[in-house]
């Protein structure tokens, strides 16, 4: 009798897996501990809610397919006001949709990841290529004055490392978190060892130690972030999506309006430092930097290191955290670059915040591509070419 | 000490701002009266209750009492309450809406939720008109009523909510008006005992609005309309179509018994945890 090898499951942390940025992303999500997920099947962000189907309720957890975008997103705050973590996927049309309810969650403060894995646009676009279209969508789709993270993958292993940061600075300061992946991050298999659990830093919302009528929901603490207690542990309160005072009562009053929005603006620009996230590849000595994010930064990567090989100074700045715009980061490469070349799958989106912080004139070159395709290394490596 | 005074004191918010947003006649407050009473006399503790609402008058009924309070956007209020629900299953979860909320922007949330069949209760405060936008038309405005985007007369025939409800697989419907207050009460306390979703439709009245725009006199008017016009289940079904003809009906439409959602996935779960092992 002959006995099948063992092959590696999924629940093996030692032994390499194959697989795709999308499945990363649950197993991120997962590991971070989230117990709820609600979707709408959208590609090419749909095999997220598949995984997740299969996978939560073997958890405990929660997966509901919702009758559309805006209801998922709908559950996904009122789980996360009952306390657990919370997120939802989706692609262009249906981020489009959650932008009312992405505002609510700004203005209430609920913790929960989004995730749009981003195709060609607007409208229905391009459903099975790539794009990154929706950077500044990211950062300004819902109206009003507002904060966001976004955060931008470019790997199988980002799509869980990532994941996992984003609730974690969700939960830190009570806000959601959009997560940008693209179809060719979605779909592409790479192989993945999954980091031991223990060696993952969860963070975990910061609940109240007062007694209920001691609770202050919204109150200005030093951080700005109120502690955070779900429905049903005894803290009677009212959350809305009007202009609040700091007991969530609605509020017209200007001195009160004004506390608001300056501490809702504080909790993310005090704390920016730590949530602005990079990668420096060879830019201390760079001449020409590269400033890409996302499946675009690994083409950028692969040019830098052809360029090196042939012996051009060149660097890559990859930037993990869109916004808060990593600033420090992106001017320390303007001022020690002869020029910076910003490859990206649209008009040229990021390529315009780099020239809002270029106080010192370097050249900034463009490298657009929006024919759904991926910007390939070689068509980085010409333009470094012609830059030189 | 009066009973209402009672409730009052022990359901309204103490550090809330008042007076509230409501014009004086208005029927949201014989509502709130009514839910107060049910679940005043079902004895839930308050920690145990979820209130969520839309956007529109009516919608600003949670922000007055005393248990977990969700004020949400327009016409998604039950999509929240399903992720609460969900979340934490324990919680009663009650959703406010108004006709516009939950028939036109959240219609398609409605009917979603009534063949979900999640242990839900919503309740529908049906005015026949946009009151907090100043009187437009909503989607349960009569054919040929006036409003202030129906200048020239209303030209679209109005929604049956709760008939609607009922063929969205409901397992409990029930229909009252804030005139009938007593049996107001008795129609919510079954709504929410009932296992799976259930919707109490609440036939009110905007006088300022709906109620200036059509001639229909007073909130006192409005509500002796609602009296002479309301019939019982009960008594309709002994009535000719034409005795029924400008006439509708109260108390409970439908209660019939289905799956609920939280069940089935607990089954979902079962299965799921087998095939790991």
């Amino acid at each position: 009798m002959t006995q099948k090898a063992k092959m590696p499951t999924k629940n093996d942390t030692s032994k390499p897996i194959l697989i795709h940025g999308n499945q990363a992303i649950v197993e991120g999500a997962l590991a971070a501990g989230c117990r709820f997920f609600a979707g709408y099947p959208i590609t090419p962000a749909t095999e997220i809610a598949e995984s997740m189907a299969v996978r939560l309720p073997k958890l405990d957890g929660t997966f509901i397919q919702m009758e559309d975008e805006i209801a998922s997103l709908g559950a996904v705050v009122g789980a996360s006001l009952s306390g657990l973590k919370a997120m939802t996927a989706t692609s262009g049309p249906g981020f489009s949709l959650m932008q009312e309810i992405l505002g609510f969650a700004y203005m209430t403060e609920v913790p929960c990841v989004l995730v749009n894995v981003m195709r060609g646009g607007p409208s229905t676009g391009l459903p099975t290529h790539p794009s990154q279209a929706d950077v500044m969508q990211a950062r300004w789709g819902t109206h009003g004055n507002h904060t966001s993270i976004v955060l931008a993958v470019s790997s199988v292993a980002d799509c869980f490392s990532i994941t996992v940061t984003a609730f974690n600075l969700a939960e830190k300061f009570r806000t959601p978190v959009i997560i940008l992946s693209d179809e060719v991050i979605a779909h592409t298999r790479e192989r993945f060892i999954r980091p031991a659990a223990e060696s993952l830093e969860i963070i975990n919302r910061v609940k109240p130690a007062v007694p209920p009528e001691w609770y202050i929901p919204y109150e200005d603490t030093v951080r700005g972030v109120p502690p955070m207690a779900a429905f049903g542990d005894g803290y009677r309160y009212h959350v809305t999506g009007l202009v609040h005072d700091m007991h969530g009562f609605p509020t017209e009053n200007q001195d009160e309006i004004r506390a608001f929005y300056k501490r809702m603006g504080r909790k993310i620009s005090h704390y920016a430092a730590e949530i602005q996230m990079v990668n420096n590849f060879y830019t201390d000595d760079a001449d020409i930097t590269i400033i890409a994010y996302g499946s675009v930064a690994r083409s950028a990567l692969q040019a830098t290191e052809t360029a090196r090989e042939k012996g051009f100074k060149v660097g890559l700045l990859q930037l993990i955290t869109l916004f808060p715009f990593p600033c420090r980061h992106v001017e320390n490469v303007l001022h020690k670059s002869k020029a910076v070349i910003v490859p990206e799958m649209n008009f040229g989106q990021i390529s315009q915040e780099v020239k809002r912080v270029n106080s010192r004139q370097c050249p900034i070159i463009r490298l657009n591509r929006y024919d759904g395709n991926l910007i390939t290394p070689d068509e980085i490596f010409e333009k470094i070419h012609e830059v030189l | 000490m009066p009973l209402t005074t009672h409730l009052v004191h022990q359901y309204l918010r103490h550090d809330k701002k008042f007076p509230h947003v409501w014009c004086p006649g208005c029927g949201n407050g014989i509502a709130l009266g009514a839910l107060i009473r049910s679940i005043h006399h079902l004895g839930y503790n308050r920690d145990d209750i979820v209130l969520v609402s839309g956007i529109g008058c009516s919608s600003r009924m949670p922000v007055y009492v005393d248990f977990n309070t969700l004020h949400t956007v327009h016409g998604r209020a039950l999509t929240f309450a399903t992720g609460i629900k969900l979340a934490r299953p324990h919680l009663k979860v009650i959703v406010i809406m108004g006709d516009g909320d939950a028939m036109a922007i959240g219609g398609n949330h409605l009917i979603h939720a009534a063949r979900r069949n999640l242990n839900l209760t919503a309740i529908i405060m049906n005015n026949n008109i946009y009151g907090m936008t100043g009187g437009q038309h909503s989607p349960t405005t009569p054919y040929g009523m006036r409003s202030t985007t129906s200048p020239y007369n209303h030209i679209e025939r109005a929604f049956n909510i709760s008939e609607l409800i009922v063929t969205a697989g409901a397992g409990f419907v029930a229909r009252g008006t804030v005139y009938h207050a007593e049996m107001l009460h008795v129609l919510i306390e079954k709504a929410i005992q009932k296992p799976g979703f259930s919707l109490v439709e609440i036939i009110t009245h905007c006088h300022i609005q709906y109620g200036k725009l059509n001639q229909k006199g007073t909130h006192i008017d409005m509500m002796k309309w609602q009296k002479d016009h309301a019939v019982t289940v009960e008594k309709a079904q002994k009535m000719t179509i034409e005795e029924l003809k400008d006439k509708f009906t109260i108390g409970v439409i439908t209660d019939q018994n289905l799956p609920i959602y939280y069940d089935e996935y607990e089954k979902v779960k079962q299965r799921a945890q087998l095939s790991e092992k």
